[in-house]
């Protein structure tokens, strides 16, 4: 069964890096919903965080292949973690006088803000889940949606445990090989 | 070893004073030289042009040989040819744009077949990077597929450290090519250059050491099954583990098959050695893969050409397989138990694991299904030489012994099906990216790799003339290679596929070509031509008493077929076998 996976995945801060990520996304023909790229706690280590769809066992090869990447030094899939994964939005709305109120209304319940507006237009800001930004957007699609912008999730895990490099060594732990056997050390 | 620069006296001594370690400032291209000197190289192939001309202009000090080629694609398969025949890394070298480009199939041949390369190419001066300058192509950016990694280097002090890194990557876990693209302007620029010892690389820890869990699942899987056989592949070699090889399989029983790359790993003259699986294996051993309760895969990654159809695959078996590369485990097949790691240390764990054993009645249901009406029609030899006698006289005249590179096509699976591999890295073909041209260069690449052993390069009459232009090399080189071509006027295979599976509409598969005679005596070196059966023996022998190249012109039935075939999209069970012989099936 084909499903949506949110990896998350450490990579050396170098030119080219994230070229040789989605190259390869394409070369195996793994699809990218979507991939967000920043600086991580780690001075050198940029952290992205990859949205992608397949059955497990396709999602567990694109963890392999990126693992191949000499720039990639952790790949840990936050599916079945308890993760927090957000992106953010800015929609610039149509805004006649009439419906600034009401849209303003949509905005709170959704907790977004409002950072730009002009007297025909409202442009707002808004952080949370994928679900929770489609929702905003298909109750301000009725007022008239000029431009949008989505970045894409980016996600952490819940709790006190962090997704970090010990020792600065990259760690391929355990990688879990078709029938669930751990199918490498280190 | 390297002569010693001429440097400004001055600096070197100042330098050499304020380092414990003697450093000395080095134009970029010495240090170039220095660092492939450093990292053993004794031979590199390669062709020169703009970017690279300061490199070259330190070549003829530098303390390895530079082989010149005569097409920058020959050069990355002489590399390869070298780095198959010695186990040690391939160099080879290019200039800017087409230069470059020109190295890009040897990288993907390299890079399929898990051959340690190492390319260096220049590029062009750093401040016209990305203006489209002349000769210019994002060659980092076009062989990012095709490599292991690669590198763009950016400042002269990177260049020492960069090519021992790329060595490392190259030669480490599971070997593949690593291209290293130097700008111009740094080949001029100089720093002090000191060799870097060690290899820093977070990202990259390759997993020699298995498992124990994961062996001993392996050994309880092996101790299990009643029918079990190996799958031998080319890691076994990349390990040089075929010393513990033979020990593990003398040790089970087991017999074993090999894949396309895999042959020599193993004595196939060995009483447990089945042959070659897979698209043009021998029907017994696709028939013992049909049967078998657990398939043990060692250094093999299930190519489709092996494999067949992956659903009618090895259907009853139990699957342990071994690898160094874990993207391989579960990637095509379904895997039971695999084990990352490194075939000789996994073979070396699971040694002391696994009981002694014999599996007659297994190895009697195999031996039967051998196709014996193919053996004995192979005895009766018609007028018009058959491959298969050309190719069995090669292995007898040199008794076995001889290296053979194949080109691409029927005659390469002729080669493959009865030449009979006694021993490793003998067998040099091209399996994962099957480029035609391979043959000739990579015999020059093995035979300046190995000059004590002899070597055949078997090629077809098509892949021929997509690098004859080498024949230019052998004969710049002196090499003593014998060159077998196997001359059926045909793209033979792709003839065939056109025969058994388009209603024999061949299109575009008639190739002419030159009088090789008189190719050869163009190229001042020897042409024999050879047209029966009864004239194989001697051109061989006449071949084999001529020191440098000989150019020998098989003409063989235009329209033979390599038997048995697995029809595209089938499994290895529904092979075809040839008309006169089907009856065995
Ligand atoms: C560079 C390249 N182009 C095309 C092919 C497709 N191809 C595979 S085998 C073959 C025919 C080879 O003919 P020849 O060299 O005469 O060998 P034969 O099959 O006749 O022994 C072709 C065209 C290939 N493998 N490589
Ligand atoms: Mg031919």
């Amino acid at each position: 069964m084909k499903k949506r996976h949110t990896l998350v995945v450490l990579v050396e801060d170098h030119p080219g890096v994230l070229n040789r990520v989605v190259s390869l996304m394409r070369r195996r023909s793994f699809n990218i919903d979507s991939i967000t790229v920043g600086h991580s706690e780690q001075p050198g280590v940029s952290r992205m965080t990859l949205v992608v769809v397949g059955r497990d066992d396709e999602v567990e090869q694109v963890g392999k292949q990126l693992y191949k990447l000499m720039e990639v030094l952790k790949v840990q899939d936050l599916t079945e973690a308890n993760a927090v994964s957000h992106e953010l939005a800015m929609v610039k709305v149509a805004a006649k006088a009439q419906h600034r109120a009401e849209i303003l209304q949509v905005a709170q319940i959704f907790d977004a803000k409002v950072v730009d507006a002009t007297p025909s237009s409202l442009l707002i800001e808004a952080v949370g889940s994928e679900d929770r930004i489609d929702n905003l957007l298909t109750m301000l699609k009725g007022f008239g949606i000029r431009e949008l912008v989505r970045t894409g999730a980016v996600a952490m895990a819940r709790g006190a445990q962090a997704t970090a490099i010990k020792d600065g060594r990259a760690e391929r732990e355990t990688v879990i090989v078709a029938n669930g056997s751990a199918g490498m050390a280190t | 070893m390297s002569v010693t620069e001429k440097l400004p006296s001055a600096t070197a001594s100042s330098a050499g004073a304020s380092h414990g370690v003697e450093r000395q400032l080095l134009s970029g291209a010495e240090i170039t030289c220095r660092s492939l000197e450093a990292e053993g190289v004794t031979t590199v192939f390669g062709y020169p042009g703009g970017a690279v001309i300061p490199l070259y202009d330190a070549l003829p000090r530098a303390g390895f040989k530079h082989v010149l080629v005569r097409f920058e694609q020959w050069a990355a398969l002489a590399a390869e040819g070298y780095a198959r025949a010695t186990g040690k890394p391939g160099v080879c070298m290019a200039t800017s744009g087409p230069g470059a480009t020109n190295l890009v199939t040897g990288l993907a041949d390299a890079m399929l077949d898990s051959v340690p390369m190492v390319a260096i190419t220049g590029q062009v001066v750093q401040p016209l990077i990305g203006r489209d300058a002349f000769q210019e192509v994002d060659i980092t950016g076009i062989t990012l597929p095709v490599t292991k990694h690669n590198y763009l280097v950016q400042r002269v002090e990177d260049i020492a450290p960069t090519i021992k890194e790329a060595f490392y990557l190259a030669t480490s876990g599971r070997p593949g090519p690593v291209l290293v693209d130097i700008p111009k302007t740094l080949f001029i620029q100089k720093a002090l250059y000191s060799y870097p010892s060690t290899v820093g690389r977070r990202g990259y820890q390759p997993t020699s050491t298995p498992n124990m869990r994961q062996v001993r699942l392996a050994a309880e899987s092996i101790a299990r099954a009643e029918r079990p056989l190996i799958m031998a592949g080319h890691g076994i070699m990349l390990s040089e583990a075929t010393e513990e090889f033979r020990q593990f399989v003398e040790m089970t029983g087991i017999p074993v098959i090999f894949t396309l790359l895999g042959l020599g790993c193993f004595p196939e003259s060995h009483p447990l050695a089945l042959g070659m699986m897979g698209m043009h294996g021998h029907k017994h051993v696709n028939d013992a893969l049909d049967e078998c309760d657990l398939l043990l895969n060692v250094g093999a990654r299930f190519d489709d050409r092996a494999t067949g159809n992956v659903n009618g695959f090895a259907p009853k078996a139990k699957i342990v397989h071994v690898d160094i590369d874990p993207a391989e485990l579960g990637k095509n097949i379904r895997t039971d138990v695999p084990v990352v790691g490194d075939a000789g240390e996994v073979l070396r764990q699971l040694l002391p694991e696994v009981e002694q054993r014999r599996y007659q009645a297994w190895t009697d249901w195999i031996e039967a299904r051998r196709n014996i009406a193919l053996e004995v029609a192979l005895e009766h030899q018609p007028e018009s030489p058959e491959p298969y006698t050309i190719v069995r006289e090669i292995a007898a005249a040199s008794n076995g012994e001889a290296i053979v590179t194949t080109d691409v096509g029927q005659h390469q699976m002729w080669t493959a099906q009865y030449f009979g591999f006694d021993h490793p890295d003998r067998w040099i073909t091209s399996g994962g990216l099957g480029t035609m041209g391979f043959g000739l260069p990579s015999a020059i690449g093995a035979k300046i790799g190995r000059p004590d052993l002899e070597v055949w390069a078997v090629i077809g009459d098509g892949g021929f003339q997509m690098s004859m232009n080498e024949l230019a090399t052998c004969v710049q080189e002196n090499l003593d290679i014998n060159i077998a071509v196997i001359n059926n006027g045909y793209l033979g295979m792709v003839r065939q596929w056109q025969d058994l599976f388009h209603e024999k509409n061949y299109s575009e598969v008639r190739i002419g070509g030159p009088n090789l005679e008189k190719l050869a005596e163009a190229y001042g070196i020897t042409g024999i031509t050879v047209r029966r059966t009864v004239e194989i023996r001697p051109a061989i022998e006449r071949a084999r008493s001529i020191r440098g190249p000989v150019l020998m012109d098989f003409v063989i039935e235009p329209e033979a077929n390599v038997w048995p075939i697995v029809p595209p999209g089938a499994s290895n069970t529904e092979m075809m076998h040839e008309r006169r012989f089907a009856d065995t099936e």
